[in-house]
């Protein structure tokens, strides 16, 4: 069977759940090897088994900027082992080992897969969500392997499996000279609510608010539905809300039983971002507007005037 | 300091391009523009430059024989502009891209180079890591500030969680997010000067890259389709309609 490997990066102390979507994926292809970035721990170690590795490939990088050391130490490992595919998510530091990844074996790597698939030659294939998720182009690698392909989160369900502990193999983090970057500080943003992520329900907002101040129509219609808040980029760029809450293609995604889109158009990378939702109303006072082309209740009129009666009918406020 | 943009040109989302049915290739329209989201890349750049007596180049793969983009970039008060236009880049991979991209900063010479987190019609958004590995530099990714002092260059990285001081010694690269700077206008006078500003043209036998193609796609296929929902103009009543559909959905 082929070896797949599936870069996982510590976050919070433990794997990040697209590591663990990644992993209920590379289980169904092949053998999972986890490549796990980070300071590791025995609890880190049980779920990965849990959700079914056999083989941790430890990766502690310390305070340097993972990229360019992990990278190194990965494509070292590669050489001597020849896996089939390596999986990464669409995520800040697995782009950034990828794309050292890439160079270091000189094999293209394929952004944005929603699906993943190996023929009987082992030859890769990769599902690609284009024009907004309205059309799929399927690519297949033509290049050396190990495969890489650089998948969306939400993809795959992470399941656990009850597997046993795995072997973890300590891998020697090598010295990258002028490649590499040391992390001085870290910030966490104190977490309010449910997060989006995980939510049921989420209420997202767009430019269609008219401003910073109005958010808070957002806030009082979350607050009865016990749902997490989302944005669009526009209103992040214009400091009306944090980073933390974009959703879409530069932001995250989400998969929840029910998306609002209040006074939001639907462009193409925030629909990417969410159009998984089981239920998706809008509110948007364009008929026209390319959010009504994706949702199950769309509703033509002025998030001022139907948000607060919502509010008021659910005891929000 | 010697500060280089990475910019691209891409087909104008007004006039959106597509996929080939027989060639399975991107059929882009011939109208460029400056991509929106490089626009930060060169307003983080005219700022260094201004703080550290720098200059700014542009460097650009694009298609042959349009510049209208880098005009627009020339425009916002970059210095000059390397373009790389070769009929053999035509859909050129990440990897390809990167190998040209570094290829063109390492015979320019840099200090710094600067791109954006990803491409609005590519976003493959491994670029700029490609290329930063194939100049032995550090990739500072995801900035949403960007500081440089003497000769290292520290940045704020945009974590899930918040955000990462990490710095690094020049050279290096950096890919500055959307929205940390808000990218300037294009005066009457930038304008006028952008055409007298020097543009190099590069071909890809200029620079020795290997041109590899290392994927194809093999078809397009539609998405399974969502089912048609309801549309409804709001006379008063909408907040019920949305609120019925809550309890469709067992939420409320
Ligand atoms: C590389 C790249 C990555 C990107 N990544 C993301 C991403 O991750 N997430 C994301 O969201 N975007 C992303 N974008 C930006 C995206 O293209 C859109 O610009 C953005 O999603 C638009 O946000 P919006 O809907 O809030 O604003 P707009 O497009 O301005 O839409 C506002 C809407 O509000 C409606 N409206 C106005 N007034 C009212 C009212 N009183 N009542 C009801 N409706 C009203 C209008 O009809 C309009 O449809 C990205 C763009 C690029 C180039
Ligand atoms: N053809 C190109 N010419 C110049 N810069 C590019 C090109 N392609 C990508 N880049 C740079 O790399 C960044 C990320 O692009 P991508 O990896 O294609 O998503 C862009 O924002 C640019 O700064």
């Amino acid at each position: 069977m082929a070896e797949i490997w599936v870069f996982c990066e510590e976050t919070d102390g433990a794997p990040s759940t697209l590591g663990l979507e990644l992993l209920a994926k590379a289980r169904s292809l092949g053998e999972p090897t986890v490549l796990y970035a980070g300071a590791g721990s025995a609890q880190a170690w049980e779920t990965l088994g849990d959700h079914g590795a056999a083989t941790v490939l430890h990766f502690d990088h310390g305070d340097s900027l993972a990229a360019a050391p992990v990278a190194a130490a990965i494509a070292a490992r590669a050489g001597e082992q020849a896996p089939g595919m390596i999986l990464f998510g669409q995520a800040y530091t697995d782009r950034d080992v990828a794309g050292r990844l890439a160079v270091r074996l000189g094999l293209p790597v394929l952004s944005n897969a929603v699906d993943v698939s190996l023929e009987s030659d082992g030859t890769a294939t990769t599902r690609h969500e284009i024009s907004g998720g309205a059309e799929i182009a399927v690519a297949a690698f033509q290049a050396p392997r190990p495969h890489l392909a650089i998948v969306r989160p939400k993809s795959f369900p992470a399941e656990p499996v009850g597997g046993s502990t795995p072997e973890v193999v300590a891998v020697e983090i090598p010295d990258v000279g002028g490649a590499g970057a040391v992390v001085t500080e870290r910030h966490a943003r104190e977490r309010q609510g449910p997060d989006l992520e995980e939510a049921a329900v989420i209420v997202s907002g767009g430019r269609g608010l008219g401003g910073a101040e109005h958010y808070s129509m957002v806030e009082s219609l979350a607050a009865p539905l016990g749902a997490a808040t989302g944005a669009t980029r526009a209103i992040v760029d214009a400091g009306w809300v944090p980073y933390a809450k974009q959703v879409g293609q530069t932001g995250k995604t989400v998969k929840p039983d029910v998306y609002i889109a209040c006074g939001i158009s639907g462009a193409m990378q925030h629909l990417v971002g969410m159009k998984d939702a089981k239920t998706i109303i809008a509110i948007n006072k364009d008929p026209d507007a390319p959010i009504f082309t994706i949702a199950d209740l769309g509703i033509v009129g002025d998030v001022h005037k139907v948000m607060p009666k919502l509010i008021e009918e659910l005891g929000g406020g | 300091m010697r500060i280089l943009v990475c910019v691209k040109q891409i087909p104008d989302p007004a006039n959106p391009s597509r996929f080939d049915p027989e060639t399975h290739l991107l059929v882009r329209t011939e109208d460029q523009i400056l991509d929106d989201t490089d626009r930060y890349g060169v307003e983080m750049g005219l700022r260094l430059a201004e703080a550290n007596e720098g200059t700014v180049t542009l460097v650009s793969m694009g298609p042959v024989g349009r510049a209208q983009g880098i005009r627009q970039a020339l425009a916002m008060g970059a210095d000059r502009a390397v373009m790389i236009e070769d009929e053999t880049l035509a859909g050129a991979d990440a990897l390809t891209t990167a190998r040209v991209l570094a290829a063109a900063t390492e015979r320019t010479g840099f200090d710094l180079v600067i791109c954006g987190p990803e491409s609005t019609d590519g976003y493959s958004g491994v670029v700029p890591q490609m290329m930063a590995e194939l100049l032995g530099v550090a990739a500072l990714t995801y900035a949403t500030g960007v500081e440089v002092s003497g000769d290292r260059v520290t940045i704020n990285r945009q974590t899930s969680a918040g955000y990462d001081v990490v710095t690094a010694d020049l050279p290096a690269l950096v890919s500055v997010t959307a929205g940390v700077v808000e990218p300037r206008y294009p005066t009457f006078r930038g304008i006028m000067q952008a055409k007298q500003k020097p543009t190099e043209t590069l071909e890809v036998a200029d620079l020795g890259v290997e041109v590899s193609v290392g994927q194809e796609v093999v078809s397009v296929v539609p998405a399974p389709e969502r089912a048609a929902g309801v549309v409804a103009e709001d006379e008063g009543e909408g907040h019920l309609l949305i609120l019925e559909k809550l309890q469709e959905a067992k939420v409320v």
